[in-house]
């Protein structure tokens, strides 16, 4: 059951070939079996899980289902889910038992999916290796001794080795796509506004979002259907209507216009992953897809621009972790400020702890204007930079990572190079755009992403896309060997 | 040396709105600490503002209000700065880009002059929580109930020049948000708050002298005290050779002193910056002009309209239009009376402001209503009472014993104006005291007053004074 | 810009971080390296370009003003690390 698609997974609980309960078990089985080597779940929520299992069967039984009813899900742990730990994997949050669901959870709820626990993820979304995790490193499924990408590593792990059907992530600079490319998944970023963030804690505000992780566009496509819409609870969310993102999967390519940027070839790229993001479009090509040459000439300060607004965000939005009201407080304060400085020194980790500090520092007096003024004037030419090309093309092209998965420790000393691992996927948050990461081959066994990056709210384009590669191709079924059993 | 003072006034207004800014919470005063602190409140991990809509309407009225100009885009911005009251380690404000811009306020000064203010901004932002100081165990108690309401900060310009002026001021703003609805007003539930800079210059120069900022002036009496007594700190700081420290100083009204705050003492550096979880607030000239349809008569246009349409001085006009309660008593008792606007007016300012003063009652809460007021003023107007009797209907109607004519009636207290009658009562005091009427005769005319008074006496009061007056004028000279 | 360990100490102050002495130096060199990495912003020309604060250019929206919450205090304070009399507790706010 554990290599079938959600679709098909439907179709077998739809039919009766299997309960939801049964499913349900099936995926806890695994968890039990795997989570020790990969680490990839913080919490597993086994009765909520056959609870939600039970009560999907009925609805299924009552002929009341919806697409996802009874299939089991991972969260990634920066949701926040009524009664159960959202420890946003820190230590400030090990104690914390959320009072009330995201907007998320509570449509997924809704829609009767199963929840089968709370992925792990880099401390409160800071990082691309999942290693600054108060809760310990996730490993790669291909390759345990190598990084699951970040910060949603342990979503990408768990779907990636089978131990869920598909997982949430969010991605703030490319922690979903990236994680995705590292471990062979389809992982979708919404355009900025499309998927409520209520109850989910907030890394930097303006370029937060939730989206799927899944082994194929289609499944990411079921989840988009339930996780996308307005929610008058989060000012940012966007009052569009929502498509069926399924509707429009099989349609030819025809006519369709790609660009690909020649600064997402250049310099830090690695060969193999550069000839294999470059087979992947000339596939396009022969699908019946034109390929323009273009340029995104401010690409090169996206990562510099992306390291101040997202710090500067972040200094804010955690100065709400004090000790005072929930979370982590430090023993036997002598007085305010020992509260303070105690409980937040303690309770965040070190790269946390790092971007508050740059943050803060990019907000302060006199430094204001020279960071801060700066990087959201160099954000606007960075989004203007694509509202050209959409003029000319229709999807936008290239590697999701310049590397495959790396070991793990390479990078974890020197911030600047495993800042430099979101080189390609920073810019579309900064203009706040839909991108998909789909896996399209391997490099010494380990899986490349293609990245497809659309205009806004074209994220039924980008998974059609997605899919008709999918329909030619088989990187995406591919199990990782230690985990096919 | 002659010193000149400078104030410039922050006036905090709560806006009456039934929720909170950024959360569907209840405003309201006075629960059971943090029960009306929901997880937006509380700064929850995930949760998110939503602006309220009647917040900005109540902002737009008072910038309209004042003359000033509506931003058609403003920002909110995120002040941060830890403080256990304050939940997300940031206050949702509003920096560069307010929602109401320059405008300007007349006060009008006792010796009759009135002068401009200017308004330099208002803008929009969430109220901090409480820290309660009593002792849990050496520990203070943060209530978040308060936290999240809606604030509209005034910033006025340093053109007030004395404590007299800064309460003008201040009580024009009061006056004119509750003329508004847009704020209750009560000072004691902290509703309505002011911080002062003050500053004091050598006469005639140009440049400001060094502010300090005044805080928890939370009355009148309390701003003009502190205000003054900053003044003479400073002055005598100056003229003993040393320098004004700007600083936060905390009025203590107990000891009737200003002193510096030390635990604010710490530069803070508020990292302002656009709050990303809001977007710009645009407001169209369709929606201004529809704000501006709801406002009600202005305190300065109802003023004026007394003065020329009821014939008041200005003093009589300030005095009825200080609250818009007050004006709306007037007007209502002055409909009641049947054009009586003169006694109205004499009666509102003179015995029921007496009465009111004098039971420490709002003209909100008077056991005497307008419309009894106006009822027993008609009666004074009619000849049904004197003026003289009418205080006692006024008392019997302040004890709750009812309305005019019924206690008139009750009490038998009906003006006789029955000529006839009168002059037989005339005749019968003239008959018994012959004395007196002999020596008025002879030329004692002040015994004139001691006939009027036997009269009323006999009559108890009740006989119409201007008839006793003229029958009895005629009845010493005729025979 | 180079920070020195006094910079950090002011930063972290601000942030209200406690750092230890021999963190000081570790983070004085991090967070110098990612100042000077953040500082390629400075060869680009951004003054004719207006700042950026949202990716979409939409509107703040307004709530309407109605009360939809109830007192949820005992299932917040559940999870507070120290309350008494339905009051959070910190040690003393000197005013």
């Amino acid at each position: 059951m554990h290599k079938q698609s959600i679709a098909s997974l439907a179709q077998g609980l739809r039919q009766g070939d299997f309960s939801s309960e049964e499913l349900t078990r099936h995926f806890l089985d695994r968890i039990h079996r795997y989570n020790g080597a990969l680490n990839c779940f913080i919490t597993v929520t086994e009765e909520v899980a056959l609870a939600d299992a039970r009560e999907a069967d009925r609805r299924l039984r009552a002929g009341e289902a919806h697409a996802l009813t009874g299939i089991p899900l991972a969260h990634k742990d920066i949701f926040c889910t009524d009664g159960v730990r959202t420890s946003c994997a820190s230590r400030m949050l090990d104690n914390f038992i959320a009072p009330y669901d995201a907007t998320v959870i509570q449509s997924f709820k809704a829609a009767g999916a199963v929840m089968l626990g709370k992925a792990n993820m880099d401390e409160f979304a800071m990082g691309s290796s999942n290693e600054t995790s108060y809760y310990g490193p996730v490993g790669n499924p291909w390759d345990t001794a190598r990084v699951p990408g970040g910060s949603s590593g342990g979503s990408a792990a768990a779907v990636a080795a089978r131990l869920a059907p598909a997982a949430t992530g969010t991605d703030t600079g490319g922690s979903i796509r990236q994680p995705a490319a590292l471990c062979g998944l389809t992982g979708l970023k919404p355009t900025y506004g499309r998927v409520s963030r209520y109850g989910m804690i907030a890394f930097a505000s303006s370029l937060d979002q939730g989206g799927p992780l899944a082994l194929t566009a289609q499944d990411a496509a079921l989840l988009m259907n339930v996780m996308a819409g307005f929610d008058e609870k989060d000012s940012t969310s966007i009052d569009q209507p929502v498509p069926d993102y399924c509707a429009a999967l099989d349609q030819p390519l025809d006519g369709l216009r790609i660009g690909v940027p020649r600064e997402f070839f250049g310099d830090g790229l690695d060969a193999a992953v550069g000839e294999l993001v470059q087979a992947a479009i000339g596939q396009y090509q022969r699908m019946g897809a034109a390929i323009v040459e273009i340029s995104l000439p401010n690409t090169r300060y996206s990562a510099p621009t992306y390291y101040v607004v997202a710090p500067a965000e972040c200094s804010s939005n955690l100065s709400r972790f004090d000790g005072v009201r929930y979370g982590y407080r430090c023993e036997d304060p002598v007085d305010l400020m020992d509260l303070y400085k105690r409980s937040r020194g303690e309770g965040f980790g070190a790269e946390v702890k790092r971007r508050i500090m740059i943050g803060t520092y990019a907000l302060s007096a006199g430094y204001y204007d020279a960071y801060y003024l700066k990087a959201q004037k160099l954000r606007q030419l960075i989004s203007d930079d694509f509202k050209k090309a959409f003029v000319e093309v229709d999807v936008i092209m290239g590697p999701t990572t310049p590397t495959t998965a790396f070991a793990a420790g390479d990078k974890l000393n020197d911030p600047i190079q495993m800042y430099l691992s979101d080189i390609y996927t920073i810019a579309v948050n900064l203009a706040g755009l839909p991108a998909i990461s789909i896996p399209c081959g391997f490099s010494a066994g380990l899986p490349v992403g293609l990245q497809i990056i659309g205009g806004y709210f074209k994220e039924a384009q980008l998974l059609h896309i997605a899919h008709r590669y999918q329909q030619e191709t088989d990187w995406h079924a591919r199990v990782p060997e230690a985990f096919e059993t | 040396m002659s010193w000149e003072t400078v104030i410039g006034l922050e006036i905090h207004v709560q806006l009456a709105t039934k929720s909170k800014i950024f959360s569907a919470a209840s405003t309201a005063y006075g629960a059971e600490p943090n029960t009306q602190a929901c997880a937006i409140d509380l700064g929850m991990p995930g949760v998110l503002p939503v602006l309220n809509g009647e917040a900005v309407r109540m902002a737009v009225k008072f910038g309209l209000a004042v003359e000033a100009r509506i931003a058609p885009r403003s920002v909110f911005a995120r002040k941060n700065y830890f403080y256990p009251d304050l939940p997300k380690g940031y206050q949702i404000s509003q920096y560069e880009l307010p929602i109401v811009g320059l405008g300007h306020l007349d006060i009008h000064l006792d010796d009759g002059a009135s002068r401009r203010i200017g308004i330099t901004r208002a803008h929009l932002e969430e109220d901090a929580g409480k820290s309660l100081h009593e002792d849990f165990h050496g520990c203070s108690g943060i209530d978040l109930n308060r936290a999240g309401t809606p604030l509209l900060e005034i910033v006025s310009e340093p053109d007030l020049r004395s404590a007299r002026e800064a309460v003008a001021y201040m009580k024009k703003i009061h006056a004119l948000v509750r003329y508004l609805e847009i704020c209750d007003g009560n000072m004691q539930e902290g509703s309505f708050r002011c911080d002062a800079n003050v500053s004091v210059r050598p006469a005639g120069q140009t440049a400001l002298g060094t502010r300090t900022e005044l805080k928890n002036l939370n009355s009148f009496r309390f701003v003009e005290r502190a205000i003054n007594l900053e003044v003479e700190r400073q002055i005598d700081v100056l003229e003993g050779g040393g320098s004004v420290v700007q600083e936060t100083r905390l009025y203590d009204s107990a000891r009737d002193e200003t002193r510096s705050m030390r635990s604010k003492e710490e530069a803070f550096d508020y990292r302002y910056f656009p709050d990303p979880d809001l977007l710009p607030v645009i407001l169209d000239e369709d929606y201004i002009e529809a704000v501006r349809e709801t406002l009600p008569e202005l305190p300065d246009a109802r003023r004026e309209r007394f003065m020329y349409e009821y014939g008041l001085s200005a003093y009589e006009a300030d005095v009825l239009t200080a609250s818009r309660e007050m004006a709306d008593y007037f007007e209502a008792a002055e409909r009641a009376s049947d054009g009586e606007t003169r006694l109205t007016a004499n009666w509102v300012m003179g015995d029921l402001m007496g009465a009111l003063n004098k039971a420490g009652l709002d003209i909100t809460e008077s056991p005497v209503s307008a419309q009894m007021l106006g009822g027993m003023i008609r009666r004074i107007g009619d000849e049904t009472i004197s003026g003289k009797i009418a205080k006692q209907v006024f008392a019997a109607m302040w004890q709750g014993e009812g309305d005019a004519d019924e206690i008139i009636e009750q009490k038998g207290l009906k003006q006789v104006t029955d000529s006839g009658a009168i002059e037989q009562i005339i005749d019968g005091i003239l008959a018994a005291n012959p004395q007196q009427l002999e020596q008025y005769r002879a030329g004692k005319e002040k015994l004139f007053g001691f006939f009027v008074g036997q009269v009323m006496k006999a009559t108890q009061g009740k006989a119409n004074p201007a008839q006793v007056n003229a029958i009895l004028k005629q009845k010493l000279s005729s025979s | 810009m180079v920070l020195q360990r006094s910079d950090v100490e002011k930063i972290a102050h601000l942030a209200r971080l406690a750092v230890s002495e021999e963190e000081l130096a570790a983070y004085a060199s991090s967070l110098s390296d990612i100042l000077k990495f953040v500082e390629r912003m400075d060869s680009a020309d951004v003054s004719r370009v207006a700042p950026m604060a949202h990716p979409l250019d939409a509107v703040q929206r307004l709530r309407e003003d109605a009360v939809r919450e109830s007192s949820q205090r005992e299932k917040f304070q559940a999870i507070a690390p120290r309350v008494e009399a339905g009051l959070y507790l910190v040690p003393k706010v000197i005013e």
